[in-house]
């Protein structure tokens, strides 16, 4: 599969600071691929975010250092609107993403694609199909200033799938969601991956990205400090060692490994957890 | 002493549907009471309205005796604090100090009262590395401590929490229990809404289950997680080791992983 974002050496400071939010990140992320960001607050999971999609340092100016490279293309010579399609960014403050300036949701839905110039009708189905998606189908007529946290996160999300963007970065997708929610957002990211589309996000809810993420890649004090499967990377005592969650299923495989009845393998979902107890339970 | 809510219903102005439908509860002082439920149950609305930032369609709430009818935000504001579910929508000032002074000051409070409780509130919430940063870019999750602070400031007797999980790590977990324990130690009631059930099961006694506007269950936090048909209707999943041990047929109520471990060994 091919490397869709590549990042060699990359340091990166906000304009006024002294102190990097990021220092020498290497990887390369595959076309097709999910990858789950973790580690603390900032740690720089945000940054790393902002990189890929260039609002660092086109929108917030700051120093950048060694070379962003996305589909091939350093960062700093795509055109905006082009890397706009390119790359699909779903904010972390769902309410500093929407527009302000549309009075219902499905405007605000629509306004991606209709500053690309997308056909009226291809719109409005696109919009209906998306809002179904999303579970927004029934706020379509309300103004988006209007709708509460949980609510707003969605048609954030809509509108960003709206622009069926081949790379899509969601900076914490589920944080002001219900846990039914969040599944629903999770399942939604399957739906993107089975489509082909590579998929990054940021999250804290650690559990979910163990199930439904190819690749975790953990940041600490603006460093990568892990990134492989989700078994080899939260088993990594670097982790807890830098303060970073991980799934309660690993925290509950490492407490069975202190009281003397270790697993036989890390397990990392639930499903399996269970079946290794109850195998466990068998074989006594 | 409590905030004793009595039958209230409410509807968002120019909205056709009710928000919370006949709901009844009592938070007495020194407790601390998780609210859980789904998007939507009417969580957030039943507590804006303890607050007094809503007043009740119909119903009653009194604050220690005090009707709020008649009373304004700011009026109960001193005795019930409400931190918001999202930072944004409660900083107004450009300077960390100046948030955290602001009612202080307008209650005219002496210079050095008001930096004791300054001092304080910045220590508990672990801010202070951000006292220098404009408030909003100091990150979303550390945002949130700020507005806490602004509570533990005004030491109101009843700290009502939405959300305060929500995008934290483990350093923000941390502190949010150094921040319960720190109310809990000065009296103070802590009402939490949350979807967290870990959280939730290992920071309260007792449990308020909302759904479709109402309440639906009330009791004691490890009664409340086994009890499968209301958890199942309010649409909340148990805490992961409770769902494990279920599953793996142990018949004690574990709560976290060191139950379950011991559970299982």
């Amino acid at each position: 599969m091919g490397v869709c974002i590549e990042f060699q050496d990359v340091s990166y400071a906000y304009p006024l600071t002294r102190k990097a939010a990021v220092r020498h990140l290497n990887c390369q992320l595959e076309t097709g691929k999910c990858y789950g960001v973790i580690g603390p607050n900032a740690g720089g999971k945000t940054t790393f975010c902002n990189l890929m999609r260039g609002l660092c340092p086109n929108f917030y100016g700051g120093i950048l250092k060694g070379n962003v490279l996305v589909n091939g293309k350093n960062l700093l010579e795509w055109e905006e609107e082009e890397l706009s399609v390119q790359i699909g960014y779903v904010f972390q403050d769902p309410f500093a993403q929407v527009s302000g300036i549309k009075e219902t949701v499905f405007e605000e839905i629509g306004m991606g694609m209709e500053n690309l110039g997308v056909e009226a009708e291809e719109m409005i189905k696109r919009i209906v199909e998306i809002a179904k998606m999303v579970h927004v189908d029934t706020l379509l007529q309300k103004n988006p200033l209007a709708l509460s946290g949980g609510q707003c996160q969605r048609v954030a999300f809509a509108s960003i799938l709206a622009l069926n963007s081949d790379i899509i970065v969601i900076d914490e997708p589920t944080s002001q969601l219900d846990p039914e929610a969040s599944n629903d957002v999770f399942e939604i990211i399957d739906l993107l991956k089975k489509q082909g589309k590579t998929v990054i996000i940021a999250e804290h809810k650690v559990d979910l990205l163990a199930e439904y993420c190819d690749e975790i890649i953990a940041i600490a004090d603006g460093s990568i400090i892990a990134q492989g499967s989700a078994r080899e990377v939260f088993a990594d005592p670097v982790l807890r060692e830098k303060g970073v969650r991980i799934p309660q299923v690993v925290s509950l495989a490492l407490e069975m490994e202190e009281a003397g009845t270790p697993f036989c393998r890390m397990p990392i979902t639930m499903e399996e957890t269970i079946r290794m107890l109850k195998e466990k339970k068998e074989g006594k | 002493m409590a905030i004793e809510v009595k039958n209230i219903t409410f509807s968002y102005p120019n909205s056709q549907v009710t928000a919370v439908e006949n709901v009844s509860m009592t938070i007495e002082k020194g407790e601390r009471v998780a609210i859980i439920g789904q998007n939507g149950a009417g969580k957030s609305t039943t507590v804006k309205i303890m607050n007094n930032i809503y007043k009740p369609t119909k119903g009653t709430v009194t604050v220690d005796g005090i009707n709020t009818k008649n009373k304004t935000t700011a009026q109960i504001a001193p005795h019930v604090g409400y931190v918001f579910q999202n930072p944004n929508d409660q900083i107004f000032n450009d300077d960390v100090t100046k948030e955290i002074d602001y009612v202080l000051r307008y209650w005219k409070l002496s210079e050095e009262e008001i930096k004791r409780r300054r001092e304080e509130a910045i220590d508990v919430t672990g801010i202070r590395p951000y006292l220098e940063m404009h408030p909003f870019d100091i990150p979303l999750p550390i945002r949130k401590f700020l507005t806490i602070a602004v509570v533990v400031a005004v030491s109101p007797d009843y700290v009502i929490l939405d959300e305060p999980t929500a995008g934290q790590d483990l350093w923000g977990c941390a502190q949010l229990r150094t921040v319960m324990d720190y109310l809990q130690s000065k009296g103070k009631a802590v009402l939490t809404i949350s979807h967290d059930m870990e959280y939730v099961a290992e920071n309260f006694d007792r449990i308020i289950v909302m759904a479709h506007k109402n309440i639906i269950a009330d009791g004691k936090t490890k009664e409340i997680l086994y009890r499968p048909d209301i958890l199942k209707e309010a649409h909340v999943k148990p805490p992961l080791s409770a769902q494990i041990a279920q599953a793996i047929g142990i018949r004690t109520k574990v709560l976290n992983l060191k139950e379950l471990t011991a559970a299982i060994s």
